[in-house]
């Protein structure tokens, strides 16, 4: 497993080999596309995350130490972003995330390029990825 | 004004030539709000820079000068709409604000408990929630009058759902979800000999419809003035003369008074009663060109253009059998180019953002409409809306733009 550093370099990597925005959105939904799928049953009220304009659902598991995040969304673009995150931070220890900044998220430039709402539910979701991480710790 | 062509038309709006995201903009989002003509953006310019003052009250000359404009923008709105008298043109800051102003008064002046309100069920939010407000505030109730499958108002429901407890219907000239034009004329007449009066929210219905307020015989009628290219928190209420003196006050202060006592305050007379405080004085007067300008697209080449945008789009998302139409009237004449769709797999927020990187300005989301989404059964929709300077082919990159991007998103 790559460590934190290492994923989200890859990510900045991956994302700056595309120049135009359309190509980095088709980027985001082949990662939308290839989230593993998320069981209806945690589909539930408490697992949606607040903020966003489309619905979308995080579930974190605590096994060996470390967090294991899935997610889903019924936007793709949306379902990206999340799988974009969430193969970042999954499998870390609550203590990493926890005391990590999130600035590549600045450095992909996603938040300008999403509108203001879709930027605010881009926070919504680092907010409850480091919410879950402290309150694991 | 000469009658124009649609190019001699784009011309005279500055914004139309904008690029996003190294695209041509497409603008198709005027449902939300018109681009300014340049006419209104210098009258702005002028007032601001030439005539800055507040207006009524003060003797010197740029107050006077400010008051024109401000007078004359309202007899401008009074001859566009056909009124019968200044008094009854009322400015506000939007619909949003026509449409408060009245339910509050309206219920104050003719609801009381156990009365009835009736609206339809596909109104904008801002022709509900005030609607809603008044009715807990007086404990009366609020109906709705259905809409059928094809979206248009079940007219033939509302005599039936009339009661002698109903004292007011609203309804939209035009709802910003389904684009169809609303029979005024006919529900005002069940209205009417049922003792009921009619609100019109006419906020679509002022740009895409001839609008005489006689003809249509309502009793009130609220639009915006930044959907019909004149500045933003610019809006009108109109309202029937006599039906204005039997409301009370809305907000205190300003011009809105005759004499202020400690005993007794006493109020101006219309339609300064209803105008406390001061008005947007350099908004108001680019009504003026605005209106101007929308006589202008009244000419049978840009009439033409438009019913041309209205007919392509109808038959070309006919073709896709994934895309859902919501507001597909019997008699197409009926449709104004206005297009709220759904995908079949695909999220309208996806879509929009994708035909956004295309150039393309969309609206998606619940359009100010909960309820009737919830009706149709979708969380969302997407809107594209077309102005007259909108053209057929800004109407075909629409609809390449729409179905490249649903490739990429399935």
């Amino acid at each position: 497993m790559l460590s934190l550093q290492e994923a989200k370099a890859r990510v900045l990597e991956d994302f700056s080999m595309f120049d135009q925005w359309l190509d980095k959105y088709e980027y985001l939904i082949e990662l939308g596309k290839n989230l593993e799928s998320f069981p209806e049953e945690h589909k539930t009220e408490d697992r949606l995350i607040k903020g966003c304009q489309s619905r979308v659902w995080l579930n974190s598991e605590k096994r060996d130490g470390r967090l294991w995040f899935s997610a889903d969304s019924d936007a793709i673009i949306t379902k990206g972003i999340i799988s974009l995150l969430i193969g970042v931070y999954s499998g870390r220890t609550p203590q990493e995330i926890a005391s990590d900044d999130f600035a590549f998220i600045e450095e992909l430039g996603l938040r300008e390029n999403l509108s203001p709402t879709r930027a605010n539910g881009l926070a919504s979701m680092i907010a409850t990825i480091k919410k879950t991480a402290c309150d694991e710790q | 004004m000469v009658k124009m062509t649609i190019e001699e038309l784009r011309q005279q709006f500055p914004s139309l030539s904008a690029s996003v995201n190294g695209c041509r903009l497409v603008y198709l989002d005027n449902a939300a709000t018109a681009m300014r003509p340049r006419s209104v953006i210098e009258k702005w310019n002028d007032v601001v820079t030439n005539k800055n003052s507040n207006i009524y009250r003060a003797v010197h000359t740029t107050a006077a000068l400010a008051t024109k404009e401000v007078e004359d923008a309202r007899e401008s709105v009074k001859s566009f709409i056909g009124a019968d008298s200044v008094r009854e043109i009322i400015f506000t800051s939007g619909a949003t604000a026509s449409l408060n102003l009245l339910a509050f008064c309206a219920g104050e002046a003719f609801v009381g408990e156990g009365d009835e309100i009736i609206v339809s069920a596909a109104e904008h939010h801002a022709n509900i929630v005030p609607w809603q407000m008044m009715c807990k505030r007086k404990g009366a109730k609020l109906k709705v009058l259905p809409v059928n499958d094809r979206g248009e108002v079940m007219v033939e429901r509302l005599e039936s759902l009339i009661t002698a407890k109903t004292k007011i219907v609203s309804v939209a000239h035009i709802s910003n979800v389904l684009g169809i034009v609303n029979p005024i004329r006919e529900i005002a007449d069940i209205c009417h000999r049922n003792g009921v009066l009619l609100s019109v929210d006419g906020a679509q219905g002022i740009v895409h419809c001839n609008v005489d307020v006689k003809a249509l015989d309502c009793d009130f009628y609220a639009f915006s003035g930044h959907k019909i290219y004149a500045a933003p928190g610019t809006g009108v209420l109109y309202g029937k003369e006599k039906l204005l003196n039997e409301l009370p006050p809305y907000m205190g202060g300003g011009e809105m008074i005759a004499n202020v006592k400690w005993e007794e305050t006493t109020y101006a007379g219309l339609p300064y009663k209803f105008e406390a405080g001061t008005p947007n004085l350099a908004g108001i007067p680019t009504f003026i060109p605005a209106l101007e300008m929308a006589v202008a697209m009244r000419s049978k080449a840009i009439i033409d253009n438009e019913r041309g945008v209205v007919d392509y789009i109808m038959d070309e998302l006919d073709k896709d059998s994934s895309i859902t139409l919501f507001g597909n009237p019997k008699d197409r004449e009926a449709k104004i180019p206005l297009f709220s769709i759904s995908v079949k797999g695909v999220h309208h927020e996806d879509l929009a953002l994708i035909m956004d990187k295309m150039g393309v300005a969309l609206r998606s989301g619940q359009l100010c409409a909960e309820p009737i989404m919830d009706a149709c059964g979708v969380t969302g929709m997407l809107r594209a809306s077309f102005a007259p300077y909108n053209t057929v082919e800004e109407a075909e990159y629409f609809i390449k733009s729409l179905h490249r991007a649903i490739d990429m998103l399935r």
